[in-house]
């Protein structure tokens, strides 16, 4: 059964000149213990999306399921008991650890405030977590400053495992860290996702990251689902001319094949007040009158979903 | 003389901040042919900038020191020249993209304005014929010549970039270096960019020196490749030298931290352990402390760039082992 699922979920902002369509009509599940990946670029909303799923914001209208109940519109004492099971590791580790805190104390609080243990036990516990994400013990009572961001993200992490959480959003995990640690901080959190069953949404821009870790990946443009299928089917069969252009920009280390590159006309338009229509026509190559009309997503092949009026015709299926 | 177009050696630069010494540049060699692309990779404080505003001349007054070594261009040695020498030079023949477009562009002057100032300050034009000519940059980076009065808030992180490229190469630069210049954009952005750059390249045959850390943007740029580690080159050679061939124990574990696009690997391969403190950096050769195959004579001894065939370069002095002992390994 899936752990997390939202039916049309739309998260708006008010803003001076009209409404920001963040998040506009997402549909999708993720099942225990899988990773679904969430990409697009700056803008689309994923991070929106991400926040609120986990109540971070509120969302205008739509569904929020956790284990199969309703959650979207818990008062905050119900809402506290799914606190602890929804947590979220944010892109920047600088900002997110308290600077007058050292590792034991941002750890231990997280401990205490979930109230699973003794006064007591909290030290031990604290040993186990640094241990879990590899941390040294002589970190201990190390600042923030005092750390690379590689180890940063690690105490952020720990904090995080400390809650016990069954859902975690990664929003950006490791784009503020190099590559070897990137890799280092990834190799860790598939490791936690299998000795502790964890499901993850995983936020990024980053496209070989996404399609590494995902079991599922969706790709958002401009706060809308316009592609969704397992990971490696879509790198296979990009069909949203989106995703295709998408895929076809990212700088490929392999040599010896050379990609057609597709380049797209303009930037991302407005998410203020957008046109009911495929908010992606006027930057598509295949865009026509019938665009204008509002899409549906639709399963184009088992468990490929594709959100686009003239996705038979432009691509044979 | 084709081949020293511009010619690095031996640079060492050095930081001082609150009593301790920081070795950005450790003895940087490297020269490059005019019309060819160079890739210099690594990570953060492995020295890449440090190198670029040596080449620029725009390190800081304070604080920082070249400690030895040439950078000369076509022959001249830049690091000889008065500042006035240099400030002939630097917009004209050198020229430098910035990482960030919101820093490196000046929020209260439009943005014509700012291409301007650059050709006004190389050339002898009237201000008709210099407005035209910064008209023509703006178009030749996609940006509607009618846009020359507004100022750098209204335009999109993408445009602001390509003003940034449209000031660099005002006055067709022979050099061109690229710090990190597409790093804050989108990834279709960055393809549209990326596509320019490369155009601009071939039509003026400018060198192009392109600092990042992703490996996938060296491999659609360069023809050559540097990679750098504390300060140093580690491995230096052609594009396919490098991607076919990766050698230094550094450049395979970069390699194997990025997930790739058409492969399936379970788990990422990467360097353990970080980057050294450039304040204290470890003796002998520098990637010791971090490296699998690191034996006694690594912590004493310096290695210097072998040649391993056909002009590709490492820094190993167990280079002619490492074969035999990644086999031992796996």
């Amino acid at each position: 059964m899936a752990l997390i699922e939202v039916k049309e979920l739309k998260t708006y902002f008010k803003v001076a000149r009209g409404t920001v369509h963040a998040v506009d009509g997402v549909t999708f599940k993720i099942e225990e213990g899988k990773t679904m990946g969430v990409v697009g670029e700056s803008g689309c909303g994923k991070t929106t999306l991400g926040r609120t799923i986990i109540h971070l914001e509120e969302s205008t209208d739509g569904q929020i399921f956790y284990d199969g109940k309703d959650i979207t519109r818990l008062r905050r004492k119900e809402l506290n008991d799914y606190r602890d099971k929804l947590q979220i590791i944010f892109q920047d580790p600088y900002s997110s650890l308290n600077p007058r805190k050292t590792v034991e104390d941002t750890i231990q609080e997280a401990l205490y405030l979930s109230k699973r243990f003794d006064k007591s036990q909290l030290a031990g516990e604290v040993t186990k977590l640094m241990n879990m994400v590899g941390i040294d013990q002589r970190l201990r009572l190390s600042y923030p400053h005092e750390l690379d961001g590689g180890r940063r993200q690690r105490v952020v992490i720990a904090r995080t495992l400390a809650m016990h959480p069954k859902f975690i959003v990664c929003d950006e995990p490791v784009s503020a860290l190099d590559v070897s640690i990137q890799a280092q901080v990834l190799n860790l959190l598939q490791d936690l996702q299998e000795e502790l069953g964890l499901t993850y949404m995983f936020i990024t821009h980053d496209l070989s990251v996404v399609r590494h870790i995902s079991d599922d990946i969706c790709v958002m443009y401009l706060g809308q689902l316009v592609e969704t299928s397992p990971s490696k089917e879509l790198f296979k069969h990009p069909y949203h001319p989106y995703t295709e252009a998408l895929l076809s920009s990212i700088p490929s280390t392999d040599i010896h094949h050379k990609r057609e590159r597709i380049l797209l006309k303009g930037e991302i338009t407005s998410p203020i007040d957008p046109e009911p229509g495929c908010r992606f026509a006027a930057r598509c190559p295949y865009a026509t009158e019938a665009c204008k009309q509002p899409q549906k997503l639709e399963e184009v092949e088992p468990n490929h979903f594709v959100s686009c009026c003239r996705i038979h015709e432009i691509r044979g299926i | 003389m084709e081949k020293d177009f511009l010619k690095v050696e031996d640079l060492f630069v050095e930081y001082t901040s609150e009593g301790s010494t920081v070795h950005a540049v450790n003895g940087m060699s490297v020269s490059l042919e005019k019309g060819k692309t160079l890739g210099v990779v690594g990570e953060t404080g492995a020295g890449k900038t440090t190198l670029a505003k040596s080449i620029m001349r725009i390190l800081p007054d304070v604080g920082a020191f070249i400690r030895g070594g040439k950078i000369s261009l076509e022959g001249q040695d830049l690091l000889e020249l008065k500042e006035e020498e240099m400030i002939k030079i630097r917009g004209r023949k050198i020229s430098m993209i910035f990482q960030d477009p919101m820093t490196a562009l000046n929020p209260t002057m439009t943005v014509g304005k700012q291409i301007a100032e650059v050709i006004e300050a190389h050339n002898n034009f009237s201000k008709e014929e210099t407005r035209k000519r910064a008209e023509s940059m703006l178009e030749m980076v996609g940006i509607p010549a009618e846009r020359y009065d507004e100022y750098p808030h209204q335009f999109s992180g993408g445009m602001k970039q390509r003003i940034v490229i449209a000031i660099a190469l005002a006055c067709d630069p022979e050099l061109l270096i690229a710090d990190e210049s597409t790093t804050a954009l989108d990834v279709t952005i960055q393809a549209q960019v990326l596509d320019m750059i490369r155009g601009l390249r071939d039509q003026f045959q400018t060198s192009l020196i392109m600092i990042t850390h992703d490996l996938g943007i060296i491999a659609e740029m360069s023809d050559y490749v540097a990679v750098t580690y504390a300060g140093q080159f580690i491995e230096y050679g052609s594009l396919e030298q490098i991607y076919d061939h990766p050698t230094h124990p550094y450049t395979v574990g970069l390699f194997g931290s990025i997930p790739h696009l058409h492969e399936d690997v379970r788990r990422l391969t990467p360097v353990e352990g970080l980057m050294p403190d450039p304040t204290n950096l470890p003796q002998g050769c520098k990637f010791n402390p971090r490296c699998k195959f690191a034996c006694e004579r690594c912590r004493q001894e310096k290695p210097q760039m072998v040649d391993i065939g056909g002009g590709h370069l490492c820094r190993c002095l167990r280079v002619h082992e490492l074969e035999e002992l990644r086999n031992g390994i796996d």
